[in-house]
């Protein structure tokens, strides 16, 4: 390992930026010209638009112009799209109602687009905004995801039922077959809370058009450009792709609500050619809680059957999910295939039958949210592990090691084919680190406080890279899920390399260089990662499902392959000897036994120079670009533990050891992996403990700022133990699996199986607020029946 | 429209602006200082904290017309000449950071911090002064070993200190 390569904890080139207040955001860009946006959005969660008045608006000052969806249609401005396609376990396709920018004839959530002004400034667009006048038909609101289905009212008229799909996974015969000869059942009904995304940056856009050359483009909060084009072009029709350019600059995280293509930014692009300015949207803190996707939402009946040794033979699930009043990007694979496919968790069980009904709600969409699908499995079967093995009297930890996996690969009876991993060793070290063997006397000295304290396990596994394109394809993906990279050496030896990932935190332009730095043995300070815009990079898939590591970087050391297979040519010739007998090592190239070699950089100006050989012999230059398609999933896995002590007369919790051991494989940069997972534990305790989006009755977000919707603070955290564990990954180049969101799908279950052992019963739902615990423990000292058992 | 008269990151500046121009829109819109950010609007986030007078204020909780005759000083005037202030670099070299949205905020309230209870400050203490501070990306961990380092660091740079 040098001081830079692969496996050092690099300190990040981009911070350099980042802590003087130079980094560029969308809302730091201003183009000459430019005018602003403001959303009108409506008010109801449910209603019918019978009218919308807009004269007095738009003769206000300064007023460019005001746009509703009668415009867009128009203008033949195609719907926003749900780009995965379920089926039904009858074969009919997903019910999916039409999704305008603007709404057209109905508004079916709190927040949803009615109109949109532009104006020269923000205060004059939202006055004139106040001057429109919109009649509305209430209809009542569908709100609950437990009682949307069959519902008075529909959301959409394609799904008079307001259900999307009933899909499911699995056999169902085997699971009925296992159950019935199970010794023991253990069945939980479970609530994952919606949540709300909330990176620090508020999304934003901004529209412009060349007139000159007909060409759009589009500044955007995006972890995705080029989808972002593909989907504006191909689906919602704003130009040609060769006449839309994307960009995505500095992103200030993202945790999924930035990979979809929204109402705003498509209204953007779209008016900046009507009004003949650039218009640019920020949203505010409260539009992001209305209208950015939310995550979770699922109501899970789940049943576990095991035999007299405590083995598990069966799963039996079956959640509703709601997707909220429209199908996001790609809302509908979330609790499908991202879901029911990690049931298994880290277990040998033989049958595993999971049925979700898809629901829609009045209730802003749903889409992928930091582990999208795997939290929820995760939290499924960790909870009821934990249960199973408190009701069959057996120790957490040696409940899960009797059901790991050990041999591998695995195949599991929902799809997924395991590739490698040693859960027992993760098992160890974090029972180790954790000081699990004194948790007793802990308790003890906690309870002589008064105070009860609990552990609690999780044992998560998540699939990542999403994955083979085929396979996704069969699934029912509409893209395929690759990534690109391009590696430009410059003939002084300075490299360029463009990705088709994007970073909004993770720390590319460091982890990234890193890698090209190891391979070609240059300083990683001449080397640059270029990302996010279309202009320069030709395609790429983006970043989420942690696959930037797994896919993006093995789309790199594709590329860098076939340059140091090119430099070998150039040196070959520079140096006057057979291809065959040149070698590459720390960044020289060098003819074998003997003294006479060239650097890296002194082979890049032979590429260019080309004295050395004719245009038939060799092409001049140094520039090569690859395509990688993983071959499988990745399988991160790991196991976390909480220790929490409760406070029965105030309900309040204080997590006092927060201990992860994971397995990602291959680490580029253990300082960013470290801090990957500090920030989804973080995440994973919000949802357990604190986050949870609130509609009422009439479907008003009641939770739509940072006043009502708790998000995790400093002073609510302890310092986390951060271990690791290495299986290197067979299915890539560099043996990485990925690690962006382990502590968000293995934290909830972690924290809520450390609060029901500290409560002695399952009676209590995320968010544990103090209000919930405090209950929950006065009904903990009246001991009563659990319904769960 | 009124006037204001400031001093930014030690340049004179003079405006005159709606009066209902937030600080924070002052500093982004008219003097495109834009690494104070805003990251919500209700004074939760802190990622628009500025130092007015050397003290941590909300800038999207000031009115500009209140800085009139005041001193401010953003992220962008953190450092003396091209050198990065200690609290800067101890953000980077402890990770502090992903995204980079929150760390304005969360230097300029750690440098605030580090004025207030001095330059040894516990775990305990530095959570409990960040609760005016969000960050999504971090979970707090390494911005908690940052300022810590950051303020020791401080500590051993007197002259720093003084330029801020």
């Amino acid at each position: 390992m040098t001081a830079s390569g692969i496996g050092a904890p690099v300190r990040r080139k981009e911070d350099q930026r980042f802590i003087t207040g130079k980094g560029r955001y969308v809302d730091d860009f201003n183009r000459p010209g430019q005018a602003h946006a403001y959303f009108l959005r409506s008010p109801h969660a449910h209603a019918t638009i019978r009218s919308i008045d807009a004269a007095a608006a738009r003769a206000m000052p300064g007023v460019l112009g005001v746009f509703t969806g009668e415009d867009l249609a128009a203008d033949k401005v195609g719907n926003l799209i749900c780009g995965w396609m379920i089926h039904s376990k009858d074969g009919s396709p997903m019910k999916a109602g039409p999704h305008p920018a603007l709404a057209q004839g109905k508004v079916r959530y709190v927040g949803d687009h009615v109109a949109v002004v532009v104006a020269e400034s923000l205060a004059k667009a939202r006055d004139a905004a106040e001057a429109i006048t919109v009649e509305y038909d209430l209809l009542p609101a569908v709100v609950e995801t437990a009682k949307a289905q069959g519902a008075a009212t529909a959301v959409h008229e394609v799904a008079p039922d307001n259900v999307v799909f009933n899909w499911h996974l699995g056999d169902k015969g085997a699971v009925d077959s296992a159950f019935a000869r199970a010794k023991h059942v253990t069945t939980l009904d479970l609530v994952n809370n919606r949540l709300v995304p909330n990176p620090i940056e508020p999304r934003a856009a901004i529209g412009e058009y060349d007139e000159a050359e007909e060409q759009f483009t589009l500044y955007t909060t995006s972890q995705n450009p080029h989808v972002a084009r593909l989907v504006l072009s191909a689906f919602i029709g704003i130009a040609p792709e060769n006449k839309l350019r994307v960009v995505a600059p500095d992103v200030g995280g993202g945790f999924g609500s930035k990979i979809f293509i929204y109402a705003e930014e498509t209204v953007c692009v779209w008016a900046a050619k009507k009004v003949g300015r650039p218009v640019k949207w920020t949203s505010d803190r409260t539009e992001a809680f209305l209208a950015d996707a939310h995550g979770r939402d699922h109501v899970t009946h789940a049943e576990m059957a095991l035999d007299e040794n405590g083995r598990i033979l069966g799963l039996r699930v079956h959640t509703v999910a709601n997707l909220g009043a429209y199908l996001s990007t790609f809302a509908s694979s979330v609790p499908t295939y991202l879901y029911a496919p990690l049931l298994s968790g880290q277990y040998n069980i033989p049958a595993i039958y999971c049925e979700v009904d898809g629901v829609y709600t009045n209730t802003a969409p749903v889409d992928a949210y930091r582990g999208a699908g795997r939290p929820e499995a995760t939290f499924v079967i960790e909870r009821l592990v934990e249960v199973a093995a408190r009701q069959t009297g057996q120790d957490p930890a040696r409940f899960r090691r009797r059901n790991y996996i050990k041999s591998f690969p695995h195949q599991t009876p929902v799809i997924m084919n395991y590739d490698v991993g040693d859960y027992g060793a993760s098992l160890d070290k974090a029972l180790e680190a954790a000081d699990y063997k004194h948790f007793p006397k802990r308790r003890r000295e906690s309870a002589r406080r008064g105070k009860l304290r609990g552990i609690g396990f999780s044992s998560y596994i998540e699939a990542c890279g999403i994955a083979p394109s085929q396979a996704v394809g069969a699934l029912g993906a509409g893209v395929g899920l690759w990534e690109s990279a391009e590696v430009r050496v410059n003939p002084t030896g300075s490299i360029e390399v463009l990705t088709g990932s994007h970073s909004h935190g993770q720390g590319h332009e460091t982890t990234f260089a890193q890698l090209v730095a190891d391979r070609l043995g240059v300083p990683i300070e001449s080397v640059n990662i270029v990302h996010g815009d279309t202009d320069k990079v030709q395609f790429g898939m983006g970043t989420y499902g942690s696959r930037s590591g797994a896919v993006g970087m093995s789309a790199i050391a594709k590329a860098l392959d076939k340059v140091i297979a090119k430099g070998r040519k150039v040196a070959a010739y520079a140096l006057e000897a057979g291809e065959g007998d040149i070698e590459f090592k720390d960044g020289r190239f060098s003819v074998a036994g003997t003294d006479r070699s060239l650097a890296f950089g002194e082979v890049a100006l032979q590429a260019y120079i080309a004295h050395k050989f004719t245009g038939a012999e060799l092409e001049p230059g140094l520039k090569e670009g690859a395509f990688y398609d993983p071959t499988n999933f990745t399988f991160p896995a790991g196991m976390h533990i909480c220790e929490l002590e409760v406070d029965p007369d105030t309900g309040h919790v204080t997590i006092e050891r927060f201990t992860a051991v994971d397995d990602f494989g291959t680490i580029i940069n253990p300082m960013i992996v470290e801090g990957q997972v500090h920030g989804g534990i973080a995440q994973g305790v919000g949802q357990a403990l604190f986050e949870g989006a609130v509609y009422d009755a009439e479907g008003q977000l009641v939770t739509a700022s940072f006043m009502d919707y708790r998000m995790p603070r400093a002073a609510d955290l302890p310092s986390f133990e951060v271990g690791m564990t290495v299986t290197p990954c067979p299915s890539n180049p560099l043996g990485i699996k990925g690690c962006g969101e382990a502590g968000a799908i293995a934290a909830p279950a972690a924290v809520m199986n450390a609060l029901t052992d500290a409560l002695g019963h399952e009676n209590i739902a995320m968010p544990a607020t103090p209000l919930a615990v405090w209950r929950a423990a006065q009904r903990a000292r009246q001991p009563q029946p659990i319904a769960a058992e | 429209m009124s006037s204001v008269s400031l001093t930014v990151n030690g340049k004179a500046v003079t405006a005159e602006i709606e009066p209902r121009t937030l600080l924070v829109q002052f500093l982004r819109e008219h003097l495109r200082l834009t690494g104070t950010h805003v990251g919500c609007d209700t004074s939760q986030c802190g990622a628009c904290v500025v130092h007015l007078d050397g003290e941590a204020v909300k800038a999207c909780t000031v009115l500009a017309v209140q800085a009139d005759g005041r001193q401010v000083t953003t992220i962008e005037g953190l450092a003396a000449g091209g050198d990065l202030h200690p609290m800067q670099a101890a953000f980077r070299e402890h990770h502090g950071l992903q995204c980079g949205y929150c760390t304005p905020g969360m230097i300029m309230t750690a440098v605030d911090l580090v004025r207030r209870k001095g330059h040894a400050l516990d775990e305990t203490t530095i959570r409990h002064e960040l609760e005016g501070n969000l960050c999504r990306c971090t979970g707090y961990h390494n911005i908690v070993k940052a300022i810590a380092a950051g303020a020791t660091a401080m500590g051993q740079a007197p002259a720093r200190q003084a330029a801020e």
